[in-house]
C-alpha cells in the first residue's frame, strides 16, 4: 500500500464563538503541517494569533506584506509572545481565509512559518519565525492576540494537514 | 465540506488534494558536510505539477540571506525570465528579470542569520510535462530573523517546451548547510 503523503489530521468546527481552539498531541509523523482555516472573526478585537507548545515566552517575530485594493505595504514584529497573522482588522461575520505552513515542524531548527490570508479587505502574507528547537505538538489557534475581547465566530472551520517527504 | 473546499481555493485553483494524487518524488537533506546544490533528477513525467517545499539556508558569510536560484534540465542558457514582489518590513517593491539563465525563487537565510534559522519555499512548476508550452513557476518564499526578514512572491518562465525531467538549485556562498531539505511532489 502507498505511503499516504497529504493526510488530513484533525478538524475543528465551531458550534459556538470561542475565544481559542487548539490541536494538541500532534505526533513528529510528517515533515511540514499545513493548517487551513475559514474564520468567522467576531468580538471587538477579530484579529487572530497563534501559539505552539504553550510557549508564552517572547519567541515569536514576523515580516509581512499586505494589499489593500489601494496600496500595498510591509511591517515587521520582534520578540512577540504569540504568532501574529495579521496587522489589520478583519471585518466581523465575513469569513477570512488562513494558509498556515510551518516547515520543518518536528525539526532541530528554529520553525519556519509561511502564511497567507485573504478576505473582503486584504491580501496579506507573512514570514514568521519560532524560535525554538522543540517539535511542534501543539498549535493554539486564537483571538485577539490571546486576549479575552476576540472570539472565533460559530460556523469557522481548522484542519490540520501532515505533509511527509520520503 | 468547507475544509475541502477551502483547501482546493488555496491550492490555487486545482481541485482538493485527495490522498494518492500528492506523491513524494525525491527529498534531499543536506548533511553535515553541506552541499554546493540541490538536484532532482530522471524526473517522470506522469504528474501533472511538480511542488517542491524546503527549507534553505546558505554558507554565504556577512549576510542575513541569500539569493536562491533554478534550472530545468542542464539548460543553462538565456531562456529564463522573472518577477518578484516582496516586503522587507519596511517597504514593498517589484522588480522583473528578463533573458536570464536562472529564475530566482526567492531567499534562504544566510550565515549572517541566526543560528538554526531558514528560510521557507513552496515552489510550483505548473505543466511540467506539458510538450506544447513553456513552463511557468511560482513561489512563495520567506525568512525570518527576528528583526530583519523578507515575503516574496515569484513568478518566472523557462522558454522551453521540453518536458521538466530534472531541477537544479543553487544558492550563495558553497551551497547549502546541514538541516537543509528539499522535497519535491508530485500532483496528478
Amino acid at each position: 500500500m502507498a505511503t499516504v503523503t497529504y493526510e488530513a489530521i484533525a478538524t475543528q468546527t465551531l458550534g459556538s464563538d470561542t475565544a481559542s481552539i487548539t490541536f494538541s498531541s500532534i505526533a513528529s509523523t510528517w515533515t511540514d503541517i499545513r493548517l487551513i482555516a475559514a474564520v468567522i472573526p467576531q468580538g471587538s478585537d477579530p484579529t487572530f494569533a497563534l501559539r505552539f507548545n504553550g510557549d508564552t515566552g517572547s519567541n515569536y517575530s514576523y515580516t509581512d506584506i499586505r494589499g489593500s485594493g489601494s496600496s500595498a505595504s510591509s511591517t515587521r514584529n520582534s520578540n512577540l509572545t504569540y504568532l501574529y497573522l495579521e496587522g489589520v482588522t478583519n471585518p466581523t461575520g465575513t469569513p477570512s481565509l488562513y494558509d498556515v505552513n510551518l516547515f520543518g515542524y518536528a525539526g532541530s531548527t528554529y520553525k519556519t512559518i509561511l502564511s497567507r490570508k485573504n478576505n473582503e479587505n486584504y491580501v496579506t502574507a507573512l514570514a514568521g519565525l519560532w524560535r525554538s528547537t522543540s517539535a511542534i505538538n501543539e498549535i493554539q489557534f486564537s483571538a485577539d492576540r490571546f486576549n479575552a475581547a476576540g472570539r472565533l465566530g460559530a460556523g469557522s472551520v481548522f484542519t490540520l494537514y501532515g505533509i511527509k517527504a520520503e | 465540506m468547507i475544509a475541502n473546499q477551502v483547501a482546493g481555493l488555496l491550492a490555487g485553483g486545482v481541485p482538493p488534494v485527495i490522498p494518492g494524487d500528492y506523491e513524494s518524488i525525491q527529498t534531499v537533506t543536506v548533511g553535515s558536510g553541506g552541499a554546493s546544490y540541490i538536484e532532482f533528477s530522471s524526473i517522470a513525467n506522469t504528474y501533472k505539477h511538480l511542488q517542491i517545499r524546503a527549507i534553505g539556508r546558505s554558507s554565504e558569510s556577512g549576510s542575513n540571506n541569500s539569493g536562491t536560484s533554478i534550472q530545468f534540465n542542464s539548460d543553462t542558457s538565456t531562456n529564463y525570465s522573472w518577477h518578484v514582489m516582496y516586503g522587507n518590513g519596511s517597504s514593498t517593491g517589484s522588480v522583473g528579470f528578463a533573458n536570464t539563465n536562472i529564475i530566482g525563487i526567492g531567499e534562504g537565510t544566510g550565515a549572517g542569520a541566526g543560528a538554526n534559522t531558514f528560510g521557507a519555499f513552496v515552489i510550483d512548476i505548473l505543466d511540467y510535462a506539458n510538450t506544447n508550452k513553456y513552463k511557468t513557476v511560482r513561489t512563495l518564499n520567506g525568512w525570518e530573523n527576528n528583526g530583519t526578514g523578507t515575503l516574496l512572491f515569484v513568478s518566472g518562465a523557462w522558454r522551453n517546451t521540453n518536458a521538466v525531467s530534472s531541477i537544479k538549485i543553487t544558492t550563495g556562498g558553497s551551497g547549502f548547510v546541514q538541516y537543509s531539505k528539499f522535497a519535491l511532489y508530485g500532483i496528478k
